[in-house]
C-alpha cells in the first residue's frame, strides 16, 4: 500500500509521527540519510544477490548508484561521515522510503516502495542491555501506534558460534559451517561431507597430488604446485597468486588427512539447530546442550538468559515469545541476537518489524574496526494495514 | 483478420539455420520489400507475418507480447525473463544454436573444481583482497540465480558485453559465466569449466508468447506450424 492518496499519506504521516516521537523520547537522534546511495556499499556488504532486489542505475558520470533498499547501511554511512573512526557511541532513528524490486509483483504487504521507521544503536558495549532496549522500544512504538496481538520471535547466532567453538574440530571447519549456516541445505550437505571424510569427492589425480603437499614448508609447497602446473601445461593467470592457490590446496590436504567429524558431534550440532521452543522453556534445552559442550556455550547461554531477564525488566511480555535456533538464517549481515515481530493476520513471511545485532557492518562500510551495533525497523505500511484491519 | 507475427533472427548464421529448418518443414521463408528490410513472409502461410529482429531482442518481443512466436535461444529467454514459465512457452527445440552457459575459472585454480569449492575460495579471497570475487558475464540474471541456488553470495558481477573470456587474464575479473559450444575458446584463454558449472544447455527454440493477443484463429495457425515441424 504505497500512500498514493492524500488521505493514505496523511494516515502514514500521523503514524510515523507517533513512532518517531517514541524513538526520540528514548534518546535517539532523528536523521534523514540520502535516498540515493552508492550501489557498491550494498552490493559489497550484502552481496550480489541483493542487486536482483535493488533498483541500481548508472548516473550521467557513469557511477553506479541505487535507491536505498534499507536504511541501516545509509545510517551506518551517515554515522561514519560524522565520526570516521566511530569512536563515540550514537543512537539514531529515522523514517523514510526504501525500495525493493518484488520479482513476483508488488502487493500491499510486499510493496516496491515502502517506508521504514527504525532505530540504530552504535558503540554500546552493554550488549544484552542494548538488545533488550531495542526490542522494548520497537514494541512500545508499535503499541503507541495502536498495535496489539503481536508475537515476538527471537534467535541468537552467538549461540551457534559458541556451540561450534566448544566442540572439537579444525578451525576451518567451523568457518565453513558458520558460512553455510544461512542455507539449510548447504549446511546439512557440509556436515555430511565432514562426517564422511572430505577427501572422497576429489578426483584421484588431484587427490594424489594434494596428498604430496607439505603444509609445513610453504616455499616447497609452492614450488610443487608450480611444477604441477608446468607438467600439465597450465599457465598461471588471473589475480590469485601461486601462494594463495597453494595455501588453499594445503587446507584441502589438511582436511583430507584430518579424521572425519564424529557422527556424535554432527548429531549434537543438528540437535542444537532443531531447538525451537517458547523463549523461557528454551533455557532448559540450551543449558542441557551447554552441559555437553565447552565453556563458550555456557557463556552464550548465560547471555541468552541475561537478555531474557532484561527484556522482562523492560516490560516485554516474553511468555508468548518464541526462540528458534534456525531463526536468523536468511539474514546474512546479522552477527548475534535477531528478532522479528509477526502478526497472525500477516503471517511469518511478512513481519511487521525486525532487527538484531550486526557488529561487522560498520567496519564493512569503512570503520577501522568492528563496532557493536544493534538496530531494528518497522515496516510502516504493513503496520498501518494491520491496525486498520485491511491486511488480507 | 490480424496476422500471426513470427520473429526470426535478422541476419547471419542463425537466420540461415532458421530458414533451412523451416524449409525442411516445407515452409519457404522470404523477405518482402527491400532486401535490407525487416519484413518477410512464409509463402505457404499467408496468415503469417515474419518480423526479422536482432537475435538478442527476440526474447524481449516475446516477453512483451509484441510477437506471437519467435525463434531464439533458451539462454536469452531465461536471462531476460525471471518469470519465463508464465510469460512464454518453449514449444519446440530446433536442434541448432547449441551452446552451454557455463561457469569457468582460470585453469590454474587447481584448488577449485566445484561450486562448493568456489564458495570456500570466495570467502578467503574476500578476506585477503578486501573485495569480493568478480564474475564477468552478460548473463546477469542467470548467474545470480545459479549462484544463489548454489549458496554463493561473496561475489560481484562485472557486466561484460564482449571478449568475456579474456577478462580473467586481463585482471578485470576473477572468473566468468559465458556461452560456449565446443569449449575451445575457453581452453585457449586458460579457463576451465567447473564440474557442476553448466548453468544451462541451450539451443534455439520455437517460443510462443503467452501474453501476445491470441485469437482462436491464430492458435490454429500456431498448431499448424507445430504440426509441420513435428512431421
Amino acid at each position: 500500500m504505497v500512500a498514493e492518496t492524500a488521505k493514505a499519506f496523511a494516515a502514514l504521516e500521523r503514524q510515523a509521527h507517533v513512532i518517531m516521537s517514541a524513538f526520540i523520547a528514548a534518546g535517539h537522534e532523528a536523521v534523514s540519510p540520502a535516498v540515493i546511495q552508492p550501489a557498491h556499499y550494498f552490493l559489497d556488504v550484502i552481496g550480489e544477490s541483493l542487486r536482483a532486489r535493488t533498483y541500481v542505475f548508472t548516473d550521467p558520470d557513469g557511477d553506479e548508484l541505487c535507491l536505498r533498499p534499507d536504511l541501516t547501511v545509509p545510517a551506518c554511512r551517515l554515522h561514519l561521515e560524522r565520526d570516521a573512526e566511530a569512536k563515540l557511541p550514537a543512537k539514531y532513528c529515522y523514517n523514510g522510503a526504501a525500495f525493493r524490486f518484488q520479482p513476483q509483483g508488488s502487493d500491499s504487504t510486499h510493496p516496491r516502495e515502502f517506508r521504514q521507521a527504525g532505530i540504530e544503536n552504535f558503540g554500546d558495549t552493554a550488549r544484552e542491555a542494548a538488545e533488550a532496549e531495542t526490542v522494548a522500544l520497537i514494541l512500545s512504538a508499535l503499541k503507541a501506534a495502536g498495535l496489539a496481538g503481536e508475537q515476538l520471535r527471537i534467535g541468537d547466532l552467538g549461540l551457534f558460534r559458541a556451540l561450534l567453538k566448544s566442540v572439537a574440530m579444525p578451525e576451518r571447519w567451523r568457518q565453513l559451517l558458520m558460512h553455510r549456516f544461512w542455507r539449510p541445505d548447504a549446511f546439512r550437505a557440509e556436515l555430511k561431507r565432514l562426517v564422511s571424510g572430505t577427501g572422497q569427492a576429489l578426483d584421484p589425480k588431484r587427490r594424489a597430488f594434494i596428498a604430496t603437499l607439505d603444509a609445513g614448508d610453504k616455499e616447497a609447497a609452492q614450488a610443487d604446485v608450480a611444477a604441477y602446473l608446468d607438467a600439465n601445461q597450465i599457465e598461471l593467470t588471473g589475480t590469485r597468486s601461486l601462494a594463495e592457490i597453494t595455501e588453499s590446496l594445503t587446507w584441502i590436504a589438511a582436511d583430507a588427512k584430518a579424521p572425519p567429524l564424529s557422527r556424535d558431534v554432527a548429531a549434537f550440532i543438528e540437535s542444537y539447530v532443531a531447538v525451537r521452543a517458547p523463549a523461557r522453556d528454551a533455557v532448559a534445552l540450551l543449558r542441557d546442550i551447554a552441559g555437553r559442550a565447552g565453556p563458550e556455550m555456557a557463556q552464550a547461554v548465560a547471555a541468552y538468559e541475561d537478555r531474557l531477564t532484561l527484556l522482562e525488566a523492560a516490560g516485554v511480555d516474553i511468555k508468548s515469545a518464541e526462540f528458534s535456533a534456525e531463526f536468523g538464517r536468511n539474514l546474512e549481515y546479522y552477527t548475534g541476537f535477531v528478532f522479528e515481530i509477526v502478526l497472525p493476520q500477516l503471517g511469518r513471511a511478512s513481519p511487521v518489524a525486525g532487527g538484531g545485532r550486526y557488529d561487522r557492518l560498520l567496519r564493512q562500510v569503512g570503520a577501522p574496526r568492528d563496532i557493536p551495533a544493534v538496530g531494528a525497523a518497522i515496516h510502516t505500511e504493513r503496520l498501518l494495514a494491520a491496525i486498520n484491519g485491511d491486511a488480507a | 483478420m490480424s496476422k500471426l507475427v513470427l520473429a526470426v533472427p535478422s541476419k547471419g548464421r542463425l537466420m540461415e539455420q532458421c530458414s533451412d529448418m523451416l524449409a525442411r518443414a516445407g515452409l519457404s521463408l522470404r523477405k518482402t520489400g527491400h532486401v535490407r528490410g525487416y519484413r518477410g513472409e512464409i509463402a505457404e502461410l499467408p496468415e503469417v507475418e515474419v518480423a526479422f529482429i536482432s537475435a538478442s531482442e527476440i526474447a524481449t518481443y516475446l516477453k512483451n507480447g509484441r510477437v506471437h512466436l519467435g525463434i531464439t535461444g533458451e539462454d536469452l529467454v531465461r536471462e531476460q525473463m525471471s518469470d519465463a514459465e508464465t510469460r512464454v512457452a518453449l514449444e519446440r527445440k530446433l536442434g541448432f544454436g547449441q551452446a552451454d552457459v557455463v561457469v569457468a575459472v582460470p585453469a590454474c585454480w587447481i584448488d577449485v573444481s566445484t561450486m562448493a569449492e568456489l564458495d570456500e575460495v570466495s570467502a578467503v579471497f574476500r578476506r585477503e583482497h578486501g573485495r569480493p570475487l568478480r564474475v564477468a558475464t552478460k548473463y546477469l540474471n542467470l548467474t545470480r540465480r545459479y549462484f544463489t541456488s548454489k549458496g554463493l553470495s561473496n561475489y560481484r558481477i562485472v557486466e561484460s558485453l564482449g571478449a568475456t573470456e579474456g577478462t580473467p587474464a586481463a585482471g578485470t575479473a576473477e572468473l566468468i559465466v559465458d556461452i560456449t559450444s565446443t569449449g575451445e575458446t575457453l581452453r585457449a584463454n586458460g579457463l576451465r569449466i567447473l564440474d557442476d558449472g553448466v548453468i544451462l544447455r541451450s539451443q534455439a527454440n520455437l517460443v510462443a508468447s503467452n501474453v501476445a493477443p491470441w485469437t482462436p484463429a491464430l492458435q490454429a495457425i500456431r498448431n499448424g506450424i507445430l504440426a509441420r515441424l513435428d512431421a
